[in-house]
């Protein structure tokens, strides 16, 4: 029996050794061939300089406009996402009737199942057209039609993510405030919500990582100029969709080869940041 | 976890003794970045049919290619261009006797939409639409309706016959789309008023305007004759009159099932 459990507990053990080793090892691989570009390029130049050429005979590698791209479509599909999302979630938590819930929640969740190449077939073959017909957009491919299929995918995560902290608020918080003469409405958004703050900020902060590191949608939506976008219909380059795109053809070891590395470098950095600051704030938990 | 140890040592020795045992055979190619998709797919063919062959593919480009089989570093040298004047007087100098291996054509065809009144084209204006002098078809005689450039990934070898045959070396203005395949460029040409794209021969599709470019039709004829601005032939150098196991792959990307996996990369077949 004895020696039964120490097995156990070795294999768990093992399985989280082999998680943290997976860890490293993608750390030291991308960070290891990240780094080399800036033999070949400043760093302030990579970042900052916004034109991208890598395969010109004098490449440029400069991902100034790229990383412009990554923002502003990360931005957009949270300017569709937030409200959705928190809204549906503040619903969720405080307005829906217990069997409405039972039906509406695994509905949203169901969203998050979704393969992100259905979203990118999706969006190239109703959203895109329609964006292009009807919206004059000169063409369907841009940083609209990329955000708001990035937003319907985040739209999930923000909801059960802060439906999950608005219903660990304490009942008596809610009933102390309808005591004292607040309605529904005013309980919900002066007292319930704050005090849900950080669960939902958190929820928020784990949407965002979604949309920043999204690499399909991107590679099938954003058009892919490395530009910084003049209006909501021009096209952009996210960062995922230039690794993804051009990785496959590029030649190891080359500077390009290098450089895609060091974008993937700085948006793990991204990621990874914002994974650590939604565990700073679910470590705080319901706040009163 | 001693048992373990001794598992995975057992498991480590005896797949390097499965390898030691086999009496391998290599193959090294380098070179241009537009043949390695062929020189990939044709090696993995290859390796699976014959056991003993070991081909490894490099990038390079044309140039690293054709100086890797001068300085006698790989057994193949691949390149998307003729070797100039000068690498031939250095092969000559240093013994080596090049010799081409046509593996492959590649024509790039330039297409807009249907309902586009423009149906050919100079190469000095596709030239002016890419970098961006023209933004309006009215300027080249069409309709008044903004011109939308759609490019490939600067990494793909369609880019880089493009933008060599094309661009004389002029940079593609930085707002064109890049798309990240043919198939891409195709169906955004097909749906978008005023788009302007270019696919391989091989992808050409019934629904868009094939443009003829400084009066010529795209075909496998004129592509395998030249006459197209747009083409060149892909070929495969080696020292001398390949031997062994060099001689057997070219032979298998020359053969009709090699050419078979030329055309799937959108190339055109020799034969």
């Amino acid at each position: 029996m004895k020696k039964k459990e120490k097995l156990f507990d070795f294999l768990v053990y093992l399985s989280a050794v082999c998680v943290v080793l997976a860890l490293l090892g993608i750390v030291f691989s991308v960070f290891g061939e990240g780094v080399k570009v800036f033999k070949a390029v400043s760093f302030g130049d990579f970042l900052f300089n916004t034109e991208w050429r890598p395969t010109a005979e004098e490449p440029i590698f400069g991902i100034g406009a790229i990383l412009v791209g990554s923002l502003v479509v990360t931005l957009g599909a949270m300017a569709v996402a937030v409200p959705l999302g928190l809204g549906s979630g503040i619903y969720l938590a405080e307005f829906a009737g217990s069997n409405f819930r039972e039906i509406i929640k695994p509905t949203i969740e169901l969203l998050a199942g979704i393969p992100s190449v259905v979203y990118g077939l999706f969006g190239m073959v109703v959203l895109s057209p329609f964006v292009q017909n009807y919206l004059g957009a000169d063409i369907g491919l841009n940083l609209f039609t990329t955000s708001i299929v990035l937003g319907i995918m985040v739209v999930p995560i923000i909801c059960s993510v802060s439906e999950d902290a608005l219903s660990v608020v304490p009942n008596s918080l809610r009933e102390a405030s309808l005591g004292l003469g607040a309605n529904k409405w005013e309980t919900t958004v002066r007292v319930v919500v704050p005090a849900a703050r950080s669960g939902i900020l958190k929820s928020l902060v784990l949407g965002l990582g979604r949309a920043v590191g999204e690499t399909m949608v991107v590679v099938m939506l954003a058009g892919g100029s490395a530009i910084i976008p003049k209006s909501i219909f021009s096209p952009v380059r996210p960062m995922p969709a230039t690794v993804a795109a051009e990785m496959g053809e590029t030649v190891i070891g080359s500077s390009h080869y290098h450089a895609l590395f060091a974008i993937s470098m700085i948006l793990f950095i991204i990621c990874f940041g914002l994974v650590l600051v939604a565990n700073y704030l679910s470590n705080r938990g319901v706040e009163v | 976890m001693k048992k373990l140890l001794v598992l995975l040592m057992l498991v480590a020795v005896s797949g390097a003794c499965w390898g030691w045992g086999k009496k391998v055979e290599k193959v090294t190619i380098a070179g241009s970045t537009t043949v390695l998709p062929i020189a990939q797919a044709t090696a993995e063919a290859f390796m699976d049919e014959n056991d003993n062959a070991d081909v490894s593919v490099r990038g390079g480009g044309s140039s690293v290619g054709i100086v890797s089989v001068l300085e006698g570093t790989v057994d193949i040298g691949a390149a998307s261009r003729l070797a100039k004047d000068k690498e031939l007087e250095k092969a000559k100098k240093s013994g080596v006797e090049l010799t081409k291996h046509i593996v492959a054509f590649d024509g790039i065809a330039v297409i807009t939409d249907k309902n586009n009144s423009i149906k050919k084209i100079s190469l000095d204006d596709l030239r002016k639409i890419y970098n961006g002098t023209y933004t309006n078809w009215k300027q080249l005689g069409g309709k008044d309706q903004t011109i939308v450039v759609i490019s490939r990934d600067a990494s793909s070898g369609t880019f880089e016959t493009f933008e060599g045959k094309v661009m004389n070396k002029e940079k593609i203005i930085a707002s064109a789309l890049n798309l990240g395949s043919n198939n891409a460029v195709v169906t955004s040409v097909k749906t978008t008023d005023g788009a302007i794209g270019y696919v391989g021969y091989g992808y050409i599709v019934p629904d868009v305007n094939v443009l003829v470019v400084d009066g010529v039709k795209i075909s496998i004829e004129t592509i395998k004759s030249g006459n197209y601005p747009i083409s060149r032939s892909l070929q495969m150098y080696t020292n001398g009159e390949p031997k062994g196991m060099a001689k057997k792959y070219l032979d298998f990307v020359k053969s009709a099932e090699g050419q078979k996996i030329v055309a799937k990369q959108g190339f055109v077949e020799i034969n």
